[in-house]
């Protein structure tokens, strides 16, 4: 079954931009991808669009349709009706390239900060053992394909561009939750990390970065929250701090 | 956390694409934080006036009393309400009898991970929806005083689980009704949902979690602590589900009881 569908396409770069309308063909089981790389063949052969897989793994064609962050790869035509207009923009919280490309250095920068996972002490590179009941909590974060999502509808950057250098963003909370529920990470202390170099405490818990993770990570309730908690163990609690300074723990 | 925005600041911000719409969504995203305002504010509402109503909250014959009003401490307790003692004199009528309690219910309950998503949403509407801007022009989020103290949620959850355990204290008083060893009615029913979903909801907590077994990293060291985590894990996967059912249930529990103890219904019921 084929129609013709209305879009609305942002096209522009960092010093402006707008909406622009098209009119184009669908075929019964495409994606939004598809149609953007038919209005790209037929009717604006410059547009730029980020993409690589096709698959939903890569993390590349991030970008906002109808107003919502998604996957351009995974949203499938299907989801709108044939005289619904498709808006597509780029995503909104990342200095825009050209088009729907935007500028997502910000996300590397603070994956940069991250010190890295350092074994125990005389623990060599083929001899870690670890349980998998120890290291299944750290595992669900490992299927993070970097769309950047959670960082692009994360209200705390998203509505305050002066936050970008004291917040990390859900992304980046969910390494640290990784490396920190790790059994074998004894390297830095990454909730003092998450506290003073991240920016965990300005996360308000209000869950958007998990509603709209494509690989469905339960961000807040397995990685934010927890580190929330391991940092009240260390700041807030004098109970725990308390325990940890009679048993010789920083 | 925020003052009132003044300029053009976040999806404004330089650099970023130029759209001036505060959000593109088309769905109904305004629903969700409506509704969740509504029913917050109606049941606030009905709770203060309850609390305050200092009347109608023990049924005597069935002995049903109103979670509201439990532990009932003070002189001005219904004869027999008052099953751990009287405690202090005569309340006023600004001083709810259960004093002792309902602070630290109230500071569980703003303090809940959940409810903290919620209110942020609806109330103060940081952000209101996913991808919709909220209207401060600065935030910074549970870093500093007042809601830095949302950190403290895992004390209000001890006392929480106390006042839980007075809950089913009082559960069990209302299978021994005046003048018989037995006896249960609908009353009994509705306290009995009221103390599961109650349990549920604050044995899910997320600082019960993490005290379970949440803080360790070798779950194969603690296999107590874990199989009670996985348990706790399965209730805090639905912690929104069990904090809206609790504030039905309690709604419920003390608004039957009040109609059966101002003698507006009769409650069915069976004693041996």
């Amino acid at each position: 079954m084929t129609y013709d569908a209305h879009f609305r396409v942002w096209r522009g770069d960092a010093d402006g931009g707008d909406l622009q309308d098209f009119t184009v063909e669908v075929n019964e089981g495409e994606v939004v991808l598809d149609i953007i790389h038919r209005l790209q063949a037929t009717q604006a052969n410059d547009l730029a669009v980020r993409w690589n897989c096709k698959a939903g793994k890569c993390g590349s064609c991030s970008a906002e349709i109808n107003g919502r962050p998604r996957l351009m790869c995974m949203t499938r035509m299907s989801n709108f009706t044939e005289d619904e207009t498709v808006t597509v923009t780029p995503m909104r919280t990342f200095p825009v390239m050209k088009d729907l490309v935007t500028d997502v250095s910000f996300n590397y920068v603070k994956a940069e900060q991250i010190p890295a996972f350092a074994p125990p002490e005389g623990v060599a590179p083929g001899e870690y053992r670890m349980a998998q009941v120890d290291v299944q909590r750290s595992q669900e974060f490992r299927k993070c394909i970097e769309c950047f999502m959670c960082q692009n509808v994360c209200h705390v950057i998203r509505d305050h561009e002066e936050n970008k250098e004291a917040f990390a963003g859900p992304r980046f909370f969910i390494r640290a939750a990784e490396l920190d529920m790790h059994p074998l990470d004894a390297g830095t202390d990454r909730a003092e990390f998450a506290r003073d170099a991240q920016g965990v405490g300005m996360c308000n818990i209000t869950k958007c970065c998990t509603e709209v993770c494509p690989e469905h990570i339960k961000i807040t309730d397995n990685a934010i929250i927890p580190m929330k908690e391991r940092v009240v163990d260390r700041r807030y609690d004098p109970l725990t701090i308390l325990a940890r300074k009679v048993r010789g723990k920083k | 956390m925020t003052t009132t925005r003044s300029m053009p600041v976040g999806t404004g911000s330089p650099g970023r694409a130029s759209i001036a719409a505060r959000t593109l969504r088309k769905d109904n995203w305004w629903r969700a934080p409506l509704v969740t305002f509504i029913l917050l504010a109606a049941w606030v509402i009905y709770a203060t006036v309850r609390v305050f109503f200092q009347s109608a909250y023990f049924a005597p014959s069935e002995h049903y009393l109103s979670p509201f009003y439990s532990p009932c401490v003070t002189s001005s307790c219904q004869n027999g309400s008052a099953e751990l003692g009287t405690w202090f004199g005569h309340f006023p009528i600004i001083i709810p009898y259960a004093i002792i309690t309902l602070p630290f219910l109230l500071g569980f309950r703003l303090s809940c991970y959940y409810y903290r998503k919620a209110y942020y949403r609806a109330f103060w509407l940081s952000p209101p929806a996913c991808a919709v801007a909220e209207p401060h022009g600065s935030y910074s989020g549970e870093t500093r005083f007042p809601l830095i103290v949302q950190n403290a949620h895992r004390y209000f959850w001890m006392v929480a689980a106390l006042i839980s355990i007075l809950n089913t204290w009082d559960l069990i008083q209302a299978f021994r009704p005046e003048g018989h060893a037995f006896g249960f009615g609908l009353g009994t029913f509705v306290m009995l949902v009221n103390v599961a979903m109650l349990w549920l909801y604050t044995l899910g907590c997320h600082s019960c979690r993490h005290i379970t077994a949440g803080r360790l990293n070798h779950f194969s060291k603690h296999p107590v602590r874990y199989r009670a985590w996985t348990w706790v894990s399965w209730m805090n996967a639905r912690h929104m589900q069990f904090a809206w059912a609790s504030l039905a249930t309690l709604a419920l529990t003390d608004g039957y009881i009040a109609l059966v103890a101002a003698k507006i219904i009769v409650d069915p019921h069976v004693s041996f």
